[in-house]
Parts: structure tokens; C-alpha cells; sequence
């Protein structure tokens, strides 16, 4: 398949598509709309299926069920319908179940707006649902990587039997750009002899459950879990890195504000001052090891987002207080302006008494 | 010898947690032996519910699936849509199915999703110690309605069936009764019926159970059934709502 033109809601289909998932449960909420339209019209084709549920909740809930009788399955939604599926999450959890689950983020608290907007990070990374859990959380920056990163959540989701996270925003979700959706790969995943199918005769009934009323038992299930996690963590690490090498200050971003950080990256480069840029693409598991190891070179760390600031705070951890690590964004669906990066780049370098030409 | 009585074999041997009197056990036994007499055990998936049912995933032979409160229906549709060919069933009690998961009750009947739904109605929350529930009748005196319940205060009780058979989805809505052996037999036909309708793909069937607690009801087993049928069969006649293979379109 050659390069096409698409908006990256619609990538984020067709990749599932291409993933083999063949249910995708929605329900509508702007700005990502699209991914339900575009499924409504494709899955019939492919012999799948796009139901649109009575609310996020049944969506979430039809998801539990399709995956845990062995599919792959798959819903969407933005930021407020996001917090109503978070019930569904914990108990894909609880379940051990694999699901994808994509966040078009909004602005918000409350309904808020239907501008892009990155302050579901701590919603995400932090607190999905109610327990000790983990999620992968994968930040798509580019319409393809919105698909790329949709077939690698469904394979890491049935690898580690976990649900997968895509934080997207609404810029990525909405701009136009060519994807090639042949880029998607598959990897080797395990046989689901633990799905709810009919025993057909041959087994013992398999449960799928997140009830233990014992207190040993269930610490047993979290902690075998946990392993399960830092695998995670050792394999699935994903960031992308730009002019760091020689950086006195690293920006960290992720999903389009990387995009804009990079052209400010560009624009102080060209004005002496030495930036560089590093895009966790994993935004848990988070690249800690990889920030504290620029903690030796780089000066100072600066995190851009779209919200009031909250990857910062792993930022701060991951660097352990060796190097300052300062905030910029904007909030409530406005966008920052490179040149708003870079006038705080600027500011930082002159603070920091860094070498400029 | 020869055996003329023994344990479906879609229950497992797992002991059952009920209290002495409550009629799950009555209730698990009919569907189990409706999937028996089917010989659907070997692809039928359950969907067991929140409350005092919460661990039927134990005591029924067949893949089970527990569900978050309320979400029973909006799993089974899941399963069902992914695997047209499994029979699905989900068991639920009256605050699962018509307090927290009304939304996924209605919807999934509406849409009429070939499954079979057993509605357990006892006027009461069990699990969590006799608080009220949307079918607890006016004056029950329940932990959160400790003076009775107030329709001008705690609103008024839910009729599933009655509601339910108002909808195009449903083929078949039945409130059957096992206070008595003859009602026990009904309550097995009209189970029956629902799993038979799933296996000609006819649509979304309910049969509520109204059952007792005598628990949190405070009363005996053998008071618990008269109460069931002076207070409870009142409030919520015994009937066929809605039944689409019936002449004259099967409405009540």
C-alpha cells in the first residue's frame, strides 16, 4: 500500500483494521468522532463489527466482553467520555485482559473544550482506574504514528494481557498527512487458551474474573502482575531524540507539542543557543533511566505540554534534582507557538549562562 | 440401581455460599439444567453480576465471565456479537439490572441482543445487608428505608418486565415464581423458553425470578415465601409480558 492522505483519527482505523481488530465499540464525542465513522464504514467489509453503545460505559463494557472471549476489540473516545470508561479499565485490569483504548485529548475539566489538549496525562500514566495498576500509554506524534502505534498497542496489549493506552490529542487527531499503513507491524503473540469461548467440551471453564476476597490471594495476583509490568518496562520503552548529544537544555515533549518544540529546538540552534529534544513515545513506561542519563551533560530540562504541567513532574523525578527542570504550555485547547518555546529556551540559556555564538 | 436425581452436570461440585432459604439455588439449578437438557454447556458463556450472585462464575460449568455492577448486558452483547455461535446468558438481581445497570438493560433489549437474561427480583440488596432496591415495595422496611420506603421520598419501585416488553428488541419477557413446586416448573419452562428463543435468534429474553431473602428480610425460609406471595406477587403479577411467537403480537 502506497502512502495516502489521512486524518489521524482515521489512521488510527484503518491500522486497527490492519491490527485485526475486528470490534470496536464507540460512542460519539468530538474530536475523534471519526475513528466511529470511519470504523461504521470499513468494518462491514472486513467482516467485523462497529456497534455504537448507549454510553461510554457500555462501550467500555462490550470491549471487556469481545476481548475476553479471545478478539481483538478496540474503543475510543476523548477526554470526558475517557473518565466514564475509567470503571471498564480497572476491570480489564482486574481481568487481565487485552484491550485498546484511544484518548483524542481535549480540553478540559468537565466538558471543557474540543481544542487539542495533553491534561489527561496524569489521568493516564498515574490514575486510569481505581488500584494498584499500570497501563501502557503510547503518544502518537504524527498521523503515522497514530497508525504504527495502534498496531503495536494491540500486540503489546495480547502479549502482556494488559489493556494499552494511545493518548493522542486532538491536533494529531484531526490534521491531514500521508501514512503509509504497510509501516504497521506485527509481532508473535501468545494463544489466548484462557479466553471465555465455550470449554467446548475439552477443558475444565475458564473464569474471567477480578474478584479475590482473600487478601493473600489477591496481593499474589497484584504482585505477579507487577512482574508482568517491569517486563514491560525493560522491553517496551519508546522515545525519540533529537540534537541531544551536545544539548545544554533538553526539552521533553510528547504527541504535537514535540512537534512545535522541535522547530523551536531548530530556531535557538540557529541563534547559538545548544537545544535538543527527547519525545518519549512510551509515556509509561516513562524514559526516567534515559533523562537521568542526560542529567550528566545537559544543564537544565524544560517540559512542554498542553495542560498546567504535569509530565514535569517525572521529569523532576527522572533527573533526581540534579538539574533544574522548568515548565512551559498553555492550557484549556490553546496551542503554544514555536516561537513561545523558543523565547523560553532563550530565557533559560541566558539564566543558565550557556555559550551562545 | 438407577439414579433419579442427581446435580446438572453444567453446576460444578463448588459449595454454594447462599443463606439457608434464598432461592439462588433453586434458580442456578433450573438454568443449569435448561443447558443440560440443551447440551449447550460445552458453548455457552455466563456473565455472573455484582451482588449475591457475584459468584456464580464458581458454581456454573461452562466459561464465565464476571462483569463490573451493572455491566452484565453490555459484556454479554461483547461476547454474543464477537461469537454469534455461543449462547450467553447473564444472571443478575434487581439492583444490578434495574438501578446500576438500567441503562445496559434497556439498550441491550432494545437493540434486541440474542440473549437470555435471568433476572433475580428479592425487593432487596442481599450482598451488602438489606438496603433498599429499585423493586423494594412501598413500605418495606429495608436498612436505608428504616421507617418504610416512601414513594414521595425513596420514589417508586421498577415493574422490568412490564417496562421491557414496551420494546421491539425483546422477544420474550416472562415473571415467574419459585415459591412453589408448580412455580418452580413454570419458572423452568419459561427459562427454557428463553435459551430455546436464543438458539432460533429471536431476540433478547428476560425471565425475572422473584425470590426471596430471608436474611435481610428477617424471616424464616418458610415465612420468606409467604411474604413473596402476599406482598411481592401482588405488586409484580406472575405472566408472559411479551411473547412474539404468541397470536396478536404477544404484548400482555
Amino acid at each position: 500500500m502506497a502512502k495516502v492522505l489521512m486524518k489521524g483519527n482515521e489512521a488510527i482505523a484503518e491500522a486497527a483494521i490492519e491490527a485485526g481488530c475486528k470490534y470496536y465499540f464507540g460512542y460519539p464525542i468530538t474530536p475523534q468522532t471519526e475513528i466511529s465513522e470511519y470504523m461504521a464504514k470499513r468494518m462491514p467489509d472486513e467482516g467485523g463489527l462497529c456497534l455504537q453503545a448507549e454510553s461510554e460505559i457500555a462501550a467500555i463494557n462490550m470491549l471487556l466482553g469481545a476481548s475476553a472471549s479471545g478478539t481483538r476489540a478496540m474503543t475510543s473516545s476523548s477526554s470526558p467520555g475517557i473518565s466514564l470508561k475509567s470503571e471498564g479499565v480497572s476491570y480489564l485490569v482486574g481481568c487481565d485482559l487485552p484491550a485498546v483504548i484511544v484518548n483524542v485529548q481535549r480540553g478540559g475539566p468537565g466538558l471543557g473544550g474540543i481544542q487539542p489538549s495533553q491534561a489527561d496525562y496524569y489521568q493516564a500514566t498515574k490514575a486510569y482506574g481505581h488500584g494498584d495498576m499500570h497501563l501502557p500509554v503510547l503518544a502518537p506524534s504524527t498521523v503515522q504514528e497514530m497508525a504504527t502505534l495502534t498496531c503495536e498497542a494491540f500486540d503489546i496489549a495480547d502479549i502482556y494481557r494488559t489493556p494499552v493506552i494511545i493518548l493522542a490529542d486532538g491536533a494529531v487527531g484531526q490534521m491531514m498527512e500521508p501514512v503509509n499503513i504497510a509501516e504497521c507491524r506485527s509481532r508473535e503473540v501468545p494463544p489466548k487458551t484462557w479466553a471465555a469461548c465455550g470449554h467446548g467440551g475439552r477443558r475444565r471453564h475458564n473464569i474471567i474474573n477480578s474478584l479475590l476476597m482473600d487478601p493473600e490471594e489477591l496481593e499474589r495476583t497484584v504482585l505477579a502482575r507487577f512482574e508482568r509490568y517491569r517486563e514491560i518496562e525493560k522491553n517496551e520503552l519508546a522515545f525519540a531524540e533529537y540534537m541531544v548529544d551536545d544539548a545544554d537544555i533538553i526539552v521533553v515533549a510528547f504527541g504535537i507539542a514535540a512537534r512545535i518544540c522541535r522547530t523551536a529546538v531548530d530556531a535557538v540552534r540557529a541563534k547559538g543557543i545548544k537545544a535538543g529534544l527527547l519525545r518519549p513515545i512510551t509515556l509509561w513506561p516513562f524514559p526516567s533511566s534515559r533523562i537521568l542519563f542526560h542529567s550528566e551533560t545537559a544543564k537544565a530540562f524544560l517540559s512542554v505540554e498542553l495542560s498546567m504541567g504535569q509530565m514535569v513532574t517525572d521529569v523532576k523525578l527522572a533527573c533526581e534534582c540534579r538539574r533544574p527542570v522548568e515548565f512551559f504550555g498553555r492550557t484549556g485547547g490553546v496551542i503554544p507557538e514555536p516561537g513561545d518555546v523558543a523565547a523560553k529556551l532563550t530565557a533559560m540559556a541566558k539564566e543558565l549562562g550557556c555559550e551562545t555564538r | 440401581m438407577s439414579i433419579v436425581f442427581d446435580k446438572p452436570h453444567a453446576l460444578t461440585d463448588e459449595l454454594m455460599h447462599y443463606c439457608p432459604g434464598c432461592t439462588h439455588g433453586i434458580v442456578h439449578r433450573l438454568v443449569a439444567e435448561v443447558i443440560d437438557e440443551l447440551d449447550i454447556e460445552d458453548r455457552t458463556v455466563g456473565i455472573a453480576p455484582v451482588g449475591c450472585a457475584v459468584f456464580a462464575y464458581n458454581y456454573f460449568a461452562c466459561d464465565m465471565i464476571e462483569a463490573a455492577h451493572g455491566r452484565a448486558p453490555a459484556v454479554a452483547t461483547g461476547v454474543k456479537r464477537a461469537n454469534p455461535e455461543l449462547v450467553v446468558f447473564t444472571y443478575q438481581g434487581d439492583g444490578d439490572l434495574a438501578a446500576i445497570g438500567t441503562a445496559e438493560t434497556v439498550h441491550a433489549a432494545t437493540r434486541g441482543e440474542n440473549i437470555t437474561v435471568i433476572f433475580i427480583n428479592n425487593c432487596i440488596y442481599g450482598m451488602t445487608g438489606g438496603q433498599m432496591a429499585p423493586t423494594t415495595l412501598p413500605g418495606q422496611v429495608t436498612t436505608t428505608t428504616p421507617y418504610g420506603r416512601k414513594p414521595k421520598i425513596q420514589g417508586n419501585p421498577i415493574r422490568v418486565c412490564e417496562m421491557l416488553s414496551t420494546l421491539d428488541g425483546v422477544a420474550y419477557a416472562a415473571r415467574v415464581s419459585v415459591d412453589t413446586p408448580a412455580n418452580v416448573r413454570t419458572a423452568k419452562a419459561a427459562i427454557m423458553r428463553g435459551f430455546r428463543n436464543q438458539l432460533a435468534r429471536k431476540g433478547f429474553s428476560i425471565i425475572e425470578v422473584l425470590s426471596t431473602c430471608p436474611t435481610n428480610w428477617g424471616l424464616s425460609p418458610v415465612e420468606a415465601l409467604s411474604w413473596l406471595r402476599e406482598n411481592m406477587i401482588p405488586y409484580y403479577p406472575l405472566g408472559t409480558y411479551k411473547d412474539i411467537d404468541a397470536a396478536g403480537g404477544g404484548r400482555k
